[in-house]
């Protein structure tokens, strides 16, 4: 089978376990929607693979296929059809997105179980899948732009999935609205592709740009596009200043929060920048405008990783700041690095996430940080899970993110110019990135243990008398909408373990396929999509690398060690950090004051817009003149026309021989 | 000769109208228009339309106007009062004198113009006696004449007619038939208007007896 | 006399019917006046075919009269009606079909 057959089984497989299970979610029975979904992302993970083998039999400078379905319309102008681009990074992606996709629907079916909505959740985890798959396989912009939508949609559907929780359904809106603001630059930037090349279709794009459809180098509308696409991935891979809702996106169930916000949809505006490099590279300030985000986000969401106390928020802060590295790597040209770091990112950040949900359940639900404690005896299969994420995510070697991180690294250092600013931000960004992950295992796992933890210990999962929401304490039920009775631990659940175990392999042992100066297995890999690319190329400098791979492992070390003498060896430091730095760390814990900036700078206005419209522009224009102006005029009218009316014959006889008299008098004059 | 019996026949005729319009009693603008009637017979006669005059007498003039004088008869005199040619209109419009002039000025510019239509057109046989004429027993005018276009060319226009003739008549049967009996007076809504206007009697001594009360 | 003539009294005819309708305010004599300029149609049409020679005026005159017949029928009908009503028989206080 062709290798474009295989990339349309791999939308298929999804999309029909979405409609299986949606059509199918009152009369599924217990876990059978879970397994149905499984099975789907399973059977589109094997022809995902199918589609690999199938591409590297092509030879490399054929290795980008595009393969129509249908044509939507083939009007002047536009050629809009259902079209599949499978070349090797798409192929890369979707090997990403089903596999940890398939992992993560077999630790929900165990998550979710009890759950009142859990046929509703298979569907909309299917349906997110499909949407991403959309996303990296099209072909063209039209298939980009609607995978992108139904990305944000599928977002907003899971994040509010507890629909009776307050603050998960504002979350979700939250979401959808900055997302759509991302869709908003994203459709503005593919307008001026699509103006200067008069295609959609990217290869199209890419071979008109490249003929010079754009005019010289560093033209205006070249820039702007890419620049407004870059406001589309800044706000898919929730970079600042669109970043405000990847945190509160928390409220969603864990594996959810694994798959959806670490691992596949916010890395969709890294694949964007690496998929449109063409245009980037012509387009040099927009590539340091994505450099200087990618930066100055790993930098702010680390510093705020370093102070919040729900255990979900710090990943998901982990997960910006990593997400930032990929974007400052993409837009300085390192495509396979930040390819790689993408891939070893998922695996740890998945397997952080899970581990979390694991915790979380000890906790009954409670997810902050304040109130865990002690956890190593009572679930050691969770703390050895988070042991190998926090220690990939820390970039300590062997483990994989030290190999993906100290890539990107390197490429900006070998760059020289300004980008050795990010070459020095990125070492302290990793630097606190070991510090705030061990503080969140060091808070959790070490110390005395809790009362849930000591009930655990002694065999008995802690249930809550009334399940409460961990953020803002309300009283719940379990019915549907609100989470259900049942708190699952790794510990006693198989499908967990079996998925967070292939993780932790995963974080293990990925990086092992590129080690530098010995294997190039994945440049070479992604080589055929980046042909053309004059920013793609193979190390070269070797001192750099040897010193950045020691200042690395370095630097992890010295934060797990900073982060164990804070927080076990000696338990007050904390206290007396806090208060030595007092304002520094009020800006830090209040997230940089960004919700804030944002509510006063866009939603008040927003707000005051509407009041104004509903209470002066409604009534006074609106109803007393257009409405009421118009129904005044016509009841004028017809009150006067309404007097002829009289009711007295003789007016009327009057009145039709009047008429009578004038039509004559006119036709007597016509002749 | 001819022109004697024309004049005759035409004041007659405008006679007779403008007693209908002026006579106060109503009784009295029935006979008005009897007259007006006959005068018109005689005009068509002139025309040479026998059969239509003799229709005109016969139907028009002898059941028509019959009807007419039942109704009459049977409503009582309703002529209007004295005061009323004085009062202001019913909403507090022009008085009836003014709706008068009001009226009169209106048909007078209504028979300028139809004067105008009709004598002032480019048709010169207006001019004319019309047509030849020859006698005979089918000729022009003649009842066999009118037969034969009524049952030839004009056969739908005739059926059309005595169906309409035929609803009429039912149509006049349902609104003026009795409900359940001989009215008395508790019959039917009083209206309180009634009580101002002036009672009727109904008997036809005092239908054409006396002037406005 | 030429048909000008007849026209001319037709014309008259209709005009005094027209001031009658327009005038009087008992229903009959509305109805009365509404037969004169009936008849006034009918003379200038008998006078027309006379001078064309062919008899269709004189059968739509014959339909004319028949409608007028008809018309009148019904009219006197409605004025028994109302009379039994006991309402005046007077077109100014009959408006009650008004907007």
């Amino acid at each position: 089978m062709s290798a474009t057959s295989w990339g349309w089984l791999v939308l298929a497989f999804p999309l029909a376990g979405t409609l299986i299970n949606g059509f199918g979610f009152k009369r599924l029975r217990g876990n059978t929607a879970g397994w149905i979904g499984t099975a789907a992302i399973g059977l589109a993970f094997v022809a995902a693979i199918g589609t690999l083998i199938a591409l590297q039999g092509h030879d490399p400078q054929h290795r980008q296929l595009v393969s129509s379905l249908y044509n939507y319309a083939s009007t002047v102008g536009i050629d809009a059809k259902m079209s599949i681009l499978v070349d090797p990074l798409s192929v890369w992606m979707i090997l990403i997105v089903t596999g940890i996709s398939t992992l993560i629907h077999l630790y929900s079916i165990s998550y979710m179980e009890e759950d009142r909505g859990f046929n509703r959740y298979f569907a909309y985890l299917n349906f997110f899948v499909f949407a991403m798959l959309l996303l990296v396989l099209a072909a063209n912009f039209l298939l980009l732009i609607a995978g992108w939508a139904f990305v944000t949609a599928a977002s907003y559907l899971l994040i509010s999935y507890w629909y009776r929780r307050r603050t998960a359904t504002s979350a979700g809106l939250k979401s959808f609205v900055i997302n759509v603001v991302g869709d908003v630059g994203l459709v503005l930037g593919t307008y001026f592709i699509f103006k200067h090349t008069g295609t959609l279709e990217m290869l199209g794009t890419f071979s008109a740009t490249a003929h010079g459809a754009f005019g010289a180098h560093g033209d205006g509308d070249l820039t702007a596009a890419c620049l407004l696409l870059l406001v589309g991935a800044v706000a898919k891979s929730a970079q600042i200043p669109l970043h405000t809702w990847l945190p509160d996106a928390m409220e969603g169930p864990t594996p959810v929060s694994a798959l959806i916000h670490a691992a596949t949809m916010v890395t969709a505006g890294v694949y964007l920048i690496a998929r449109m490099h063409p245009l980037f590279e012509l387009a040099p300030a927009a590539q340091d405008a994505g450099a200087a985000i990618g930066c100055a986000t790993l930098l702010v969401a680390a510093t705020i990783a370093l102070t919040q106390t729900d255990i979900k928020r710090v990943i998901a802060y982990s997960t910006m700041s990593q997400i930032g590295y990929m974007i400052m790597g993409v837009s300085v040209g390192a495509y396979a690095a930040g390819m790689f770091h993408l891939m070893t990112h998922a695996f740890f950040k998945a397997l952080l996430f899970m581990g979390a949900g694991s915790i979380i359940g000890a906790m009954a639900g409670e997810q902050s940080l304040d109130k865990m404690g002690g956890f190593r005896k009572a679930l050691p299969f969770t703390f050895a899970c988070f042991i190998i994420g926090g220690l990939a995510l820390s970039g300590i070697p062997p483990f994989s993110g030290f190999f993906s991180k100290d890539e990107i690294l390197l490429v900006t250092g070998e760059l020289g110019g300004w980008h050795w600013a990010l070459y020095v931000l990125g070492y302290i960004g990793a630097f606190m990135t070991a510090i705030y992950t061990f503080r969140m295992i060091f808070r959790a796992f070490f110390g005395d243990p809790v009362a849930e933890a000591q009930e655990l210990e002694e065999g008995h999962l802690h249930h809550a008398e009334h399940p409460t929401n961990p953020a803002t304490g309300e009283v719940e039920d379990t019915d549907v909408g609100f989470p259900g009775p049942h708190h699952a631990i790794a510990e006693r659940s198989l499908p967990m373990k079996v998925s967070m175990s292939l993780l932790a392999v995963g974080a293990i042992g990925a990086g092992l396929i590129q080690i530098p100066e010995v294997d190039d297995v994945i440049t070479k890999f992604l080589e055929p999509s980046f042909a053309g690319s004059a920013l793609y190329t193979v190390r070269t400098k070797d001192g750099l690398l040897v010193f950045g791979l020691i200042l690395g492992t370095l630097l992890g070390l010295a934060g797990i060690a900073i982060a164990y003498r804070v927080w076990v060896s000696e338990p007050g430091t904390a206290g007396r950090v806090r208060a030595r730095f007092g304002a520094l760390y009020e800006l830090f814990v209040n997230k940089w004051y960004f919700d804030e900036l944002i509510d006063a700078a866009v939603v008040r206005p927003a707000l005051a817009a509407g009041r104004f419209a509903r209470d002066v522009f409604e009534p006074r224009v609106v109803d007393e003149t257009l409405v009421g102006g118009t129904s005044g005029i016509v009841r004028a009218s017809s009150a006067a026309v309404r007097a002829i009316q009289s009711g007295f014959v003789r007016y009327y006889a009057a009145l039709l021989v009047l008429g009578v008299a004038a039509i004559g008098f006119y036709f007597l004059l016509q002749s | 000769m001819s022109a004697v019996v024309f004049f005759i026949g035409a004041a007659g005729a405008i006679a007779g109208a403008v007693g209908v319009v002026m006579l106060r009693n109503p009784f009295y603008s029935v006979l008005a228009l009897v007259a007006h009637l006959v005068s018109l017979a005689v005009l068509f006669l002139l025309l040479r339309a026998e059969f239509v005059a003799a229709v005109q007498v016969v139907v028009y003039a002898g059941a028509v106007m019959v009807l007419y004088v039942f109704v009459v008869a049977y409503v009582g005199d309703q002529s209007e009062g004295i005061g009323a040619r004085l009062r202001a209109g019913p909403t507090g419009g022009p008085s009836a004198a003014a709706l008068r002039l009001g009226g009169a000025v209106l048909a007078g510019a209504l028979l300028i113009e139809l004067l105008i239509a009709l004598l002032g057109t480019g048709l010169k046989a207006i001019g004319t006696d019309g047509a030849g004429y020859a006698p005979g027993p089918r000729t022009y005018g003649t009842p066999a004449y009118i037969g034969n276009l009524l049952l030839t060319r004009f056969l739908l226009v005739f059926e059309v007619a005595s169906f309409l003739l035929l609803v009429a008549a039912v149509g006049g049967v349902v609104l003026a038939r009795r409900r359940g009996g001989l009215e008395d007076d508790a019959d039917g809504p009083a209206a309180p208007l009634n009580v101002i206007a002036p009672a009727s009697t109904g008997t036809m001594v005092e239908g054409i007896g006396t002037r406005a009360r | 006399m030429t048909i000008a003539w007849y026209l001319a009294v037709s014309a008259i005819v209709f005009a005094l019917g027209a001031v009658g309708v327009m005038t009087r305010r008992n229903p009959l004599v509305i109805l009365l006046c509404l037969e004169l300029m009936l008849n006034g149609g009918n003379l200038a049409l008998i006078a027309f075919a006379r001078m064309w020679g062919n008899g269709d005026g004189q059968i739509l005159a014959v339909i004319v009269m028949t409608v007028a017949a008809c018309e009148v029928t019904i009219g006197l009908g409605m004025i028994v009606a109302i009379y039994r009503r006991r309402l005046p028989i007077d077109v100014d206080e009959l408006r009650e079909l008004q907007g």
